[in-house]
């Protein structure tokens, strides 16, 4: 088995980075398993294109916007992610419904793809996230961590 | 009457850049390009150690992460005047190339092929043929009628569902698509032979960096690379040995495929050698350092007036004072103030970041983006400038790939294409290959010094740099994929206390400057002709030829489902 945790945003723009942040403080924090990558993919597209080749699942960790209240968390699973990409909910849905649509191409595209996303609340020039994104930051982790849980994989949470 | 034509945005790629033209007759008599997003990135260094800019300033762009990290460390050392191991150049100089490479070939057959190609088209093609056509091309092993069929039933399925993906952007069936059927389908196999090959230079940055898609091993004074011959964990004969084979399988593509499809696209579109020439005051800088403190490169560069390349003046080494002196942005056009006024350009050491956002205003300020200017003038910067410069310099394999390509687009033509056609929209397509096969030689001779270096028992990657009190000021260049990119760092006391990037794309798309005179896109885009102004495809092909990216001004904002074309009698 094959998965991918795939954090995108530009961290420079405080809460549009949050799903760089997610990925770095599950690097940092989680023991994984083999079978686990975390990627912090920032905006980048098709340099992305080998890691994310033949996955057993895609974990996408991104800001969404989906006029919900500022950092409400979200899971978008089946059939609501084709939906993500047609609708344009994140900034860089652009580049990765690229770089899918190229691996569905050459019939390479992951089994299975999950969003796991927040609202932004702040979208301004700076490297920290907003207070209301930044205080539910572990519940992004929790819910990340869960996916994995639920396919079988063991994570440990570092000490 | 007139039409006004608004395209926005204009990449498939991240990033807002629009552009407005006005249409007369069939062609564009006046044209605007204009950066949608405040790009204030350099006000999050100030105050910060030296040492972390290039990580930071890497987060720029999703596209060119590796060249501001280049940059940025190149511009700390400068400043310091810190020369680094030359074991830190090769590896330095391999992941700068191996990144080119990566991005040209993408860029060719997955951001702008579509311009050209009609993929709907290419289903009609007689596979066997379109095989035949192409080995009679190229020896490259790819080009069999088995692989040629294979490709086109896999094209008929996904056409077929409706789901045409990737393609669902093209203009398939717009009156200026001129290519058979036979060659449709050879480019869309070359397309997919692409998405197979750009992974092995992925895979150079990867290893070569530490970690993809954004590198980890840059260091202000080296890199944090250790080498050995045999120990483990470290960059070790048998990875550079895997890196040796990549290297090897993106020259058969680049020389076999692309260089070779770019030619004869380029023979088939050859009216397009008259569009698209604007400016042709040049300007592209050395890169692929040979020493320790850039005295010395592999790759030429200068400053060519005129498109005349006896004017060629130049650039030598890192600091270069020509080049120094030369540079400067203007900001009359631009969404910001100059305390100093807007009538003046301003040196980017001096540099000031302060919007001032007024509408769109045609004769005002319409663009996020600065116009940078090189003593005075705007340039033309990117892959034609570089090939330029370089054959300027009577550098021989870009001399030798240059014939080679014009050789093949005469032949095929049936007329002579000479260096002059090289001034235009699919000419900027040709020097992007010319200029990527050169860079294919350089990166295996990169490795064949970095061995030849290690073999001596020198395995050094990083000298210490040291913050002297005071102030210091320092330029980093690189010669990026898509043209000359300047950081300009200003050192108190081993605090940033000034930062300024002036990216490849900001040249080329900039805004009228401070004499109105109109940046590359603008000039290039005047007498374009457009066969219909509710689908300017020739537009496009115009503003793609250069390989806009405009992420390094920045992302993000507006969700809302903007039309991509709005037309407008005026």
């Amino acid at each position: 088995m094959r998965i991918v945790v795939l954090g995108l945003g530009n961290i420079l723009l405080s809460d549009e980075g949050v799903g760089v942040r997610v990925v770095e403080a599950l690097a940092a924090g989680w023991q994984a398993p083999d079978e686990v990558e975390f990627v912090d993919g920032g905006t980048c597209a098709m340099e992305m294109l080998e890691q994310l080749e033949d996955l057993d699942a895609l974990i996408v960790v991104d800001c969404v916007r989906g006029n919900r209240a500022p950092a409400t968390p979200v899971v978008l699973k089946g059939a609501e992610v084709p939906v993500f990409f047609r609708t344009k909910l994140s900034p860089h849905q652009v580049g990765l419904s690229d770089v899918l649509a190229s691996l569905e191409f050459t019939g390479r595209a992951p089994k299975e793809t999950v969003i796991i996303g927040i609202e932004p609340a702040a979208l301004a020039l700076g490297m920290e996230l907003s207070p209301a994104v930044a205080a539910r930051l572990p519940e992004l982790l929790a819910l990340t961590v869960a996916e994995l849980r639920a396919r079988g994989l063991t994570m440990v949470e570092r000490a | 009457m007139s039409k006004r034509i608004t395209i926005d945005p204009i990449t498939r790629i991240e990033g807002h850049l629009r552009v407005d033209v006005e249409v007369d007759g069939g062609r564009v008599k006046k044209a605007w390009a204009s950066g949608q997003m405040f790009r204030g990135v350099e006000t999050i260094l100030i105050g910060r150690d030296p040492r972390d800019a290039w990580a930071i300033t890497q987060r720029i762009c999703g596209v060119c992460t590796t060249v501001h990290a280049m940059a940025s460390v190149r511009a700390v050392e400068n400043a310091l005047q810190l020369e680094i191991p030359v074991n830190a150049q090769y590896i330095r100089n391999m992941i700068m190339l191996a990144h080119a490479v990566h991005d040209h070939i993408v860029h060719f057959y997955h951001l702008s092929a579509l311009d050209w190609v009609d993929v709907v088209s290419a289903l009609k093609a007689d596979p066997g043929k379109a095989a035949s056509l192409a080995q009679s091309l190229s020896t490259w092993k790819g080009n069999s009628k088995a692989e040629f069929t294979q490709v086109q039933d896999r094209l008929k399925g996904f056409v077929g569902t409706g789901q045409l993906g990737i393609f669902t952007n093209g203009y398939w069936g717009h009156p200026a698509m001129k290519l058979a059927p036979e060659v449709n389908l050879l480019a869309v196999v070359h397309y997919l032979q692409a998405l197979e090959v750009q992974r092995h230079a992925s895979k150079i940055v990867a290893i070569l960096g530490s970690k993809s898609p954004h590198i980890q091993n840059v260091a202000v004074g080296g890199v944090a690379n250790a080498l050995s011959l045999d120990s483990q964990s470290v960059l070790t004969m048998e990875r550079l040995m895997a890196v040796r084979k990549w290297i090897d399988s993106l020259d058969d593509f680049v020389k076999n495929v692309y260089l070779i499809d770019v030619a004869a696209i380029g023979a088939f579109y050859v009216d397009w050698t008259k569009h698209g020439r604007g400016i042709t005051d040049y300007l592209c800088v050395p890169d692929i350092p040979l020493d320790g403190k850039g005295a010395e490169f592999a790759l030429p560069g200068g400053h060519i007036e005129g498109g005349k390349l006896e004017s060629f003046r130049p650039i030598k080494t890192f600091g270069d004072k020509y080049f120094v002196d030369g540079v400067a942005e203007a900001v009359r056009h631009s969404w910001y103030d100059y305390k100093g006024g807007d009538d003046k350009a301003l040196h980017p050491y001096s540099g000031e970041t302060t919007p001032k956002y007024t509408d769109f205003q045609d004769d005002g300020k319409y663009s996020w983006l600065k116009a940078p200017t090189f003593y005075g003038k705007p340039m033309q910067v990117g892959p034609l400038a570089r090939v330029l410069g370089m054959l300027a310099a009577g550098h021989e394999p870009t001399k030798q790939y240059a014939t080679t390509a014009l050789d093949l687009v005469s032949s095929l033509a049936g007329a002579k294409v000479g260096l002059d056609a090289m001034h235009s929209t699919i000419g900027r397509h040709a020097a992007r290959a010319i200029g990527c096969a050169v860079q294919c030689d350089e990166l295996a001779k990169q490795w064949d010094l970095l061995i030849a270096n290690m073999a001596k028992g020198d395995l050094k990657t990083f000298n210490h740099p040291a913050f002297p009190k005071g102030e210091q000021r320092g330029m980093g260049f690189h010669e990026a994929p898509r043209g000359v990119l300047s950081h300009w760092v200003v050192i108190d006391s081993g605090k940033i206390r000034n930062y300024q990037c002036v990216v490849p794309t900001t040249w080329n798309a900039a805004p009228r400057n401070e004499n109105n005179s109109p940046g590359a896109y603008e000039a290039c885009l005047v007498d374009n002709p457009v066969a219909d102004p509710e689908k300017p495809l020739e537009v496009l092909r115009t503003v793609h030829s250069f390989d806009p990216c405009l992420a390094c001004a920045v992302h993000v904002v507006d969700q809302e489902n903007r039309p991509v074309v709005t037309v407008s009698a005026v």
